[in-house]
């Protein structure tokens, strides 16, 4: 179990490292100038030429990049070129919306796809149609517009719930749940449908195995057979698969977010794209970055509690 | 599916290596209803796109704000938006940019994932080490925001974006195209190649590449579906082309400010990405199913269950088990195939029934049928199987749960995939024993002590806490009986329970078996190929044949004077009956396969003894007295012939 954690940890520095030179790389591209792009095409050039100096646009490459990332690790991240105000408190501050509409999301899609998946490969018939129908639309659909199809369902045509905004969890537990249910429907359904597929796929391998006919031959109660052993069995590659899953997710932050003005990282980046706010932008990967490595060693862990052959050896 | 069934089998040449993979995938994907569905759309959605300047019925940047917002109609075929801009003409013009960011993203993720997955495959050593690394790294970014930080610092260049993403969502692809080079490399036609002097380029594009099409493009539809639903959530985040340009992305934004007065506009540009991408999805998943085996393609089948038309034969007197005409059903993608045809035999308290023929004849699944325990795509056709009087093909699921390791219980084949590998030893052995005696945790411990003890395993208490895959396979059959024995059951189907096993631990089994029939008084029914086996094991044996019993006899007489050709032929094959120095013999020929057997007798085909009426009609089981029944019309004279 260890060595896993090792593992990947040991991984998870290059792709911190490739992740942030690839921004920084991208940034040494930029036709022309940088502070030019940043400042637009009316900036004076003693504007420009003073964005250069603060960015420490003149010195070569490397230089820059080992300077940022010293900065970095003691916490640094450099301000925003519009607000001026540092990128760490603005990304740590945000992070918290990300992550309860992130989580939730997992969760629902965890339990929802699995029940699904499981009531579709020990059912079949028709239960097994529908759940086709129903992950193709959820592979097909993308995730802003059956976001905005949600609003004006239950916020314009129902008034049930919010159609934009956030509150946070401190301020009333009531009104968060309200302000994310829609978001964390329209996030998780990819995942939900992707999930019922491989656990479906998964559960049918398994229920066809000599052991299970084996168990089920000598006694072992039908509840048991698939509570137990089909569950536990067929959860394994889905932990798996729940990687990348996460990481999807994750990007469909960025586009939820818009839809319900949620004031999370993803909106954060896209309000950095707009304004050409390269220290945010680099924050934000960073971030991001961070939390697939946290979301892959979670997974890691459950994949290791799940199968006794990573605990055992 | 296992053994029983293998309706897949296909019979290569040794000598002629032939690429198999040259028949066309396009050709074969046009021709399911989906394929050509899917295709169709994808075209005529490209060509309409290309020529939207002739073929979109108006100016997609010309505003008439009288028709702001209008539902669709004769002169708008899909409404017009907030600006009174027809919907249709938009989403033809913003097709092109779609379309075009998918092609760029496709081309960047062909020309990065096919030469890396089919380097790592087929080159291997440290060139595969390096990249399969990579793309393990690669696979965890975060992709989005590398595009947001890209379209940062490039302003509005989708293209650039799409071609990253392209690039950067090759590392799944190259892993998969890795694997099928890799399989490929192995095999016996790329060898030969090699063997012929072929250079590596000749043998890479002529051998590995076409064999890795279908996954290439498997994996590229997939990739377009994602890429489709990538550049329109750009678009709609307005990081691609500016306004008044069209794009679908944007139109849905558009449509998203005005969704409180007319949520119609959500409709047109959605429903078209959602088609678009499904399209995609659906090409990609249709030709995995052509290209992949088809022994997968039976996974999701289901055959219908319904009560068996009951035998009409009588059970043998004082039988503890008794099957009669039992015949199965599998549903095949090639329609329903009957695998077994009117089996029947007769096990008594105590005795061991043998029921003995080569794969494919239909012995494990005769096992199955009468445990209740078919695959799904399998059913009863008719039969029936008396137990202790109660008719089991006619059991209902819920009745069944009295019986299971109670009065039938069951060891299988591989004992190393017989027992839950999530779950330690002990933990099995103790859900079954309370299962069985509703006992509480110690009691069952004991109980489970105690079983592993009868089945001769050293150091118990070390062993309950071992996972299956901790011990050997030997050990694991032991357990696998003890598991088995816990609930005292009167019969005990044993389906090759040595067959996976080493010559020294098969000895050791079928002495346990018989230690362990003796004690309880149990009746066994041992499925085998092994005529070994039988002599050891069994007072009575039922030889199976392409689904159907040939020969029933006690052991003896089966030994001593076989009545049907392929119990004689069977037996010969047996490595005990060769003699020092001659090559043990063969029958010539295969099992016929289910959907493939002959209306008259199915071993005419390999039968030395065959004549013209063996062809004519099915043949009957001839009953030679003294419990012998023979499928042969020269049974008599055969007998006649060797006791003479």
């Amino acid at each position: 179990m260890l060595r896993v954690i090792g593992h990947r940890l040991l991984v998870s520095i290059p792709l911190l490292f490739i992740v942030t030179f690839a921004v920084f790389g991208l940034e040494s591209l930029i036709p022309g100038n940088a502070a030019q792009t940043i400042l637009g095409e009316n900036a004076t050039p003693a504007a420009v030429a003073q964005l250069n100096t603060q960015m420490g646009l003149n010195d070569p490459f490397f230089e820059r990049y080992a300077h940022w990332v010293g900065h970095a690790v003691t916490g640094n991240f450099g301000s925003s070129v519009i607000s001026g105000a540092p990128v760490w408190t603005s990304v740590v501050t945000r992070l918290g919306v990300t992550m309860s509409l992130l989580i939730p999301s997992l969760v629902l899609a965890a339990v929802a796809g699995v029940v699904l998946g499981m009531a579709s490969a020990v059912r079949g018939g028709w239960l097994a149609r529908l759940i086709d129908v129903v992950s193709l639309l959820g592979f097909a659909l993308p995730s802003f517009w059956v976001g905005l199809i949600l609003v004006s369902i239950f916020a314009v045509k129902l008034g049930v719930l919010p159609a934009t905004g956030y509150t946070p969890l401190g301020t009333s537990p009531s009104e968060w749940i309200a302000s994310i249910t829609l978001p964390v429907v329209a996030l998780s359904l990819y995942g939900i449908t992707a999930i019922a597929k491989q656990t479906r796929d998964s559960a049918s391998e398994v229920l066809d195995s000599d052991y299970i006919r084996f168990l089920r031959a000598n006694g072992v109660p039908e509840r048991s057979v698939l509570l137990k052993h089909v569950l536990r069995n067929s959860s394994i590659p889905v932990a798996t698969s729940l990687g990348l899953i996460s990481i999807g997710a994750l990007g469909g932050t960025v586009f939820i977010e818009n839809v319900f003005v949620l004031p999370g990282l993803g909106s954060l980046a896209t309000q950095a794209t707009l304004d050409h706010d390269i220290p945010v932008i680099l924050g934000v990967a960073l971030c991001f970055t961070l939390a697939v490595i946290a979301i892959n060693l979670v997974i890691d862990l459950i994949y290791g509690l799940l199968n006794p052959k990573v605990r055992v050896s | 599916m296992t053994a029983g069934v293998d309706t897949t089998q296909t019979h290569d040449g040794p000598a002629a290596p032939a690429d198999p993979a040259r028949q066309s995938i396009v050709r074969s994907l046009l021709r399911t209803p989906r394929g050509l569905l899917t295709v169709g759309f994808l075209v005529v959605l490209f060509v309409a796109s290309l020529l939207a300047p002739v073929v979109a019925p108006h100016d997609p940047l010309h505003q008439e704000l009288k028709h702001a917002l209008e539902g669709p109609s004769g002169q708008y075929w899909l409404g017009t938006d907030g600006l009174g801009r027809d919907v249709l003409s938009r989403l033809l013009y913003g097709g092109r940019s779609s379309l075009l960011g998918v092609l760029e993203g496709v081309v960047a993720h062909v020309i990065v994932a096919v030469p890396l997955g089919i380097a790592a495959g087929y080159l291997g050593g440290w060139t595969d080490r390096i990249i399969t690394r990579v793309v393990d790294i690669v696979m965890s970014v975060p992709t989005i925001v590398i595009l947001l930080a890209l379209l940062t610092m490039f302003d509005r260049n989708i293209s650039a974006a799409m071609i990253t993403l392209g690039a950067l969502s090759a590392a799944g692809t190259t892993r998969m195209i890795r694997a099928a080079a890799l399989s490929v490399r192995g095999e016996l036609f790329v060898s030969a190649a090699e063997l012929l002097g072929l250079s590596r380029p000749q043998i890479l594009f002529r051998h590995i590449l076409p064999r890795c099409r279908g996954v290439i493009i498997v994996q590229v539809s997939l990739f377009a579906a994602v890429a489709l639903g990538i550049q329109t959530g750009l678009t709609y985040l307005s990081l691609g082309p500016p306004p008044p340009a069209p794009t679908w992305g944007g139109m849905v934004a558009d449509a998203a400010s005005s969704v409180s007065n007319d949520p119609w506009l959500l409709v047109p540009a959605g429903g078209l990405i959602g088609i678009t991408v499904l399209c995609f999805g659906i090409l990609g998943d249709t030709v995995r199913d052509i290209t992949a085996q088809s022994s997968t393609a039976s996974a999701g089948l289901r055959a219908p269950r319904r009560r068996p038309e009951p035998a009409t034969g009588a059970p043998e007197e004082g039988a503890l088990l008794s099957v009669r005409e039992l015949s199965v059903t599998f549903r095949t993608p090639s329609g329903d195939r009957d695998v077994l045809t009117s089996v029947s035999f007769d096990v008594q308290p105590g005795e061991t029934l043998g029921l003995v023929g080569e794969s494919g004849s239909g012995k494990t699944v005769t096992a199955r049928a009468v445990l209740g325990l078919l695959e799904n795509n399998g059913a009863v056709a008719h039969g029936s199987a008396r137990f202790d009087g109660v008719d089991l093909l006619a059991l209902p699921r819920k009745r069944w749960a009295a019986l299971r390791g109670k009065r039938i219980a069951l060891i299988s084949q591989e004992p190393m995939v017989a027992l839950d590998p999530s779950f330690t030893v002990g933990a099995q052995l103790r859900e079954v024993v309370r299962a069985h005696d509703h006992s509480g945790r110690a009691e069952a411990h004991e109980r489970v002590l105690e079983l592993l003890r009868l089945v001769e395993l050293p150091d118990p208490e070390e062993i309950v806490k071992q996972y299956p895959f901790q011990i050997s396979g030997g050990m694991a059959q032991r357990v696998a009986i003890a598991l088995a024995l816990a609930g005292r059951p009167d019969l005990l189907v044993a389906d090759e329970p040595t067959t996976a096993l080493d010559v020294t631990v098969q000895a050791e089994i079928l002495d346990l078996l018989r230690r362990l029939q003796q004690e309880t008084g149990m009746a066994i029914v041992l499925v085998t190929h092994d005529w070994g086996v039988v002599a050891d094991s069994c007072s009575r044996v039922a030889v199976m044949y392409a689904g159907q019993v040939v020969e029933r006899a006690d052991v003896e007489d089966v030994f001593r004077h076989p009545s049907h050709p392929y119990t004689r032929a069977l037996m010969a094959t047996s490595p005990e009956h060769a003699e020092r120095g001659r090559p043990i013999a063969a029958i010539a020929g295969q099992v016929p396969a289910p959907g493939t057997w002959p209306t008259g007798c199915r071993f005419a085909a390999r039968c030395p003894l065959m004549t013209e009426a063996c062809r004519r009609e099915p043949v009957a089981m001839v009953d030679l007295g003294e419990g012998r029944d023979s499928r042969c019309l020269m049974a008599t004279s055969i007998l006649e012939g060797t006791s003479a």
